[in-house]
């Protein structure tokens, strides 16, 4: 029902379009368009929004900031922790998107890499001095300061350590139990951090007061002098800090991108898709389960622990509070809503609902309120923004199941569970009421529809 | 009974007293089964035998209760699956398990991962031995797919193939984990008459053109009469019978067992 309903709108796209280009005259550019090479096609609009996104620093000032509704484009501070929320719903497609497994505590290696970041650069060991590369830190210093460069990478080992110890006991249940126990880890972790403060008199993790300040992002002395980079990233003043941030976090998520692209198309990453169809028979074709369920934890953690290192460097501190249960919640509906496994969809869901938890909807709020709503009848719109989600995965599920820019099987799978015929029909679909065939969904899918 | 199998040293799968059970229900009753190397033997008996059963433990699916599976020299016995698979026991299922959102190659493609070493960072950095590795393999299920008579359908989501090329997709993705025994759990179920003779011809070519030795597991006594070499027939969890196909034909306790007592009288 909603795949015909999708039809046909997609039926009526093309056929305005199609007039809509003849009558404008623009066929020669479509045909110039369409004797592109295929993958030349796909790859000028993500170029296109790279360089736009790379360019925003310089532009955002000149953007109009009394849009109606919308308001304003994200100011260039809060566009630094969207893109890291960006990152971790990349990294966490990775785990439910690609292998299928369910992770409701994705929000534990967050925690991890901030607090890894926090153990290794700033002051909270004051009974050690080391010291190696960190930047802005006197030399005498008490406490670990490494180079927050090599922090982020530190952090992402030993959240990928800390997912495989978490994966090796959870990986052995399927589906539900799965969820239920990453669940837990997801909130045994910030539990922890918030009371390992009096560890039998030693503080680990400055309990609810958390660690701060974390060492700063820089390119030191020696790189200023040579090139001109600022010493410090809080040195770059004017134009704004925020800028190098911003570049910084980009660069971060198009790393993540790539892996994620690259890991998708190997054998690992076929791996992970096999899994996901149907355990039992990966396993009998020589995918090792438990290994290859444990990489993509792994790999999930990874990105997860950059992020949560870099957020922690960005805010100079890791707080227990910030490692709610809702984080994980909130960026599985990042996958869900650009669709699992489709890395741009969850690049563009993850954007959408990151902007609207940081600014959005305070904005949106806003404007209703001055433009729409009497005086007397004002709406702190913010406060409901879980209600919105909620309304809005509601409404997802219902018109779009598939997620915002479906993954090209996603796609296929929800949208053929109804079995209806395609645009063209492709193929004879001999032998579906035939014995056996129905019993496929043996492997724990459930034909949607 | 007839004789039983001769056992040799260089026998390619060799079970012994393999017995399951299932908290009281006694599946498989100390079994003894022997596969010769490059030959085509069947399993057969009636529905709810213990024909599955046997076969998941020689897969690694279920752990036998007691016994010993020795495969290719190598014990084998309670493996996970992916490991006997790497050993060389390559299978088919009889609800059929693909991966129905995959293409036909990316179905064949993940057969051969036992077979294939690329790891996370060369796949990620491409390394050129990665590289090469992938385009030999996507050669190769190319090649896979065109033995198995499905040399058009590379790019078809495995779920939108008839019933038929579905069942060879699956003989084509266990060929791509290079089996030295190939297990086929009914294959033919669910097939028409003419499907059957054509699956069956692919079998017997298959065995002719390769080195390997087929399982073949059937309720259909029919069917493995003329592609088999030797007929092992289960009930009730015990073999009943072992022998030639035409000795197996004329087997009394086998009569009795598919068509009951009277028959046999």
């Amino acid at each position: 029902m909603a795949s015909s309903a999708g039809r046909r709108a997609r039926a009526s796209v093309r056929g305005y379009r199609e007039r809509a280009t003849r009558a404008s005259g623009l066929s020669r550019v479509g045909e110039w368009w369409a004797s592109l090479p295929e993958r030349t096609r796909a790859w000028i609009p993500v170029a296109i929004v790279v360089t736009l996104a790379v360019l925003y620093p310089f532009y955002i000032d000149s953007l109009p900031t009394n849009i109606p509704i919308i308001v304003q484009f994200p100011p260039l501070h809060d566009t630094v922790t969207i893109l890291v929320f960006v990152m971790m719903a990349v990294g966490l497609n990775i785990v439910v998107g690609y292998a299928g497994l369910l992770d409701l505590g994705y929000v534990a290696f967050y925690a991890i890499g901030a607090y890894t970041a926090g153990w290794l650069a700033s002051g909270q060991f004051q009974q050690v001095h080391f010291s190696f590369g960190a930047i802005g830190v006197q030399s005498n210093a008490g406490g670990i300061h490494i180079s927050i460069w090599l922090v982020l990478l530190i952090a992402a080992i030993v959240t990928a350590v800390g997912g495989i110890l978490i994966g090796l006991p959870t990986l052995r249940l399927r589906g539900d139990y799965l969820a239920i126990v990453t669940l837990g880890f997801g909130e045994i972790i910030p539990q922890f951090v918030r009371n390992a403060d009096d560890l039998h008199g030693f503080n680990l993790s400055g309990g609810t007061f958390g660690i701060n300040p974390i060492d700063q992002l820089g390119f030191g002395n020696r790189l200023h002098d040579a090139v001109g980079l600022p010493v410090t990233y809080n040195a770059y003043f004017p134009p704004t800090p925020d800028r190098l941030f911003y570049w910084t976090i980009l660069a971060l998520l198009l790393f993540t991108l790539f892996c994620s692209m690259r890991l998708r198309d190997s054998r690992l990453g076929r791996a992970w898709i096999a899994i996901r169809e149907d355990e039992t028979a990966a396993g009998a074709m020589g995918v090792p389960l438990m290994r290859t369920k444990t990489w993509s934890y792994a790999g999930g953690a990874f990105f997860g622990g950059i992020a949560g290192a870099y957020i922690a460097t960005f805010n100079s501190g890791a707080f227990p509070t910030q490692f709610d249960f809702n984080i994980s919640v909130f960026l599985l509906c990042m996958v869900v809503l650009g669709g699992m496994g489709s890395l741009w969809g969850v690049v563009v869901a993850g954007t959408i609902l990151a902007w609207l938890n940081f600014d959005g909807l305070g904005n949106i709020g806003s404007w209703f309120n001055t433009n729409i709503l009497p005086g007397s009848h004002q709406i702190d719109v913010p406060k409901y923004s879980f209600g919105i989600y909620g309304v809005i995965i509601v409404l997802m599920m219902l018109f779009r199941p598939t997620g915002l820019i479906p993954e090209r099987r996603r796609k296929r799978e929800i949208e053929e569970g109804t079995r209806g015929p395609l645009d063209e029909p492709l193929y004879e679909m001999r032998g579906a009421d035939e014995p056996g065939a129905g019993e496929r969904g043996a492997g724990g899918r459930v034909p949607r529809g | 009974m007839s004789e039983p199998a001769t056992r040799q040293d260089d026998d390619l799968l060799v079970a012994l007293q393999v017995r399951k059970e299932f908290g009281g229900l006694l599946a498989v009753n100390d079994l003894d089964f022997i596969i010769p190397q490059r030959s085509i033997v069947s399993l057969i008996g009636p529905n709810g035998a213990g024909k599955t059963t046997f076969f998941n433990m020689l897969t690694g699916l279920y752990k036998p209760t007691s016994g010993v599976v020795i495969f290719d020299g190598q014990d084998v016995t309670a493996k996970p699956p992916h490991a006997i698979t790497k050993a060389g026991i390559g299978r088919t299922f009889q609800n059929i398990r693909l991966f129905p959102q995959m293409t036909a190659e990316e179905n064949v493609l993940v057969g051969m991962h036992s077979r294939l070493r690329g790891g996370i960072l060369g796949s990620i950095f491409g390394t050129p031995r990665v590289r090469r590795e992938e385009r030999e393999a996507l050669e190769k299920a190319r090649e896979l797919l065109a033995f198995s008579g499905l040399g058009k359908a590379d790019h078809e989501l495995a779920e939108s193939l008839s019933y038929g090329d579905q069942r060879r997709l699956e003989v084509a993705r266990a060929l791509a984990t290079e089996p030295k025994l190939l297990l086929l759990d009914e294959p033919t179920a669910g097939m028409n008459p003419q499907e059957t003779v054509a699956f069956l011809d692919f079998v017997s070519q298959l065995r002719e053109q390769r080195p390997i030795s087929i399982l073949l597991i059937e309720h259909d006594m029919k069917v493995v009469m003329g592609a088999s070499e030797r007929v092992t027939v289960l009930d009730y969890g015990e073999k009943i019978a072992e022998g030639t196909p035409h000795e197996i034909q004329h087997d009394e306790r086998v009569i009795e067992a598919y068509l009951g007592k009277a028959a046999t009288g």
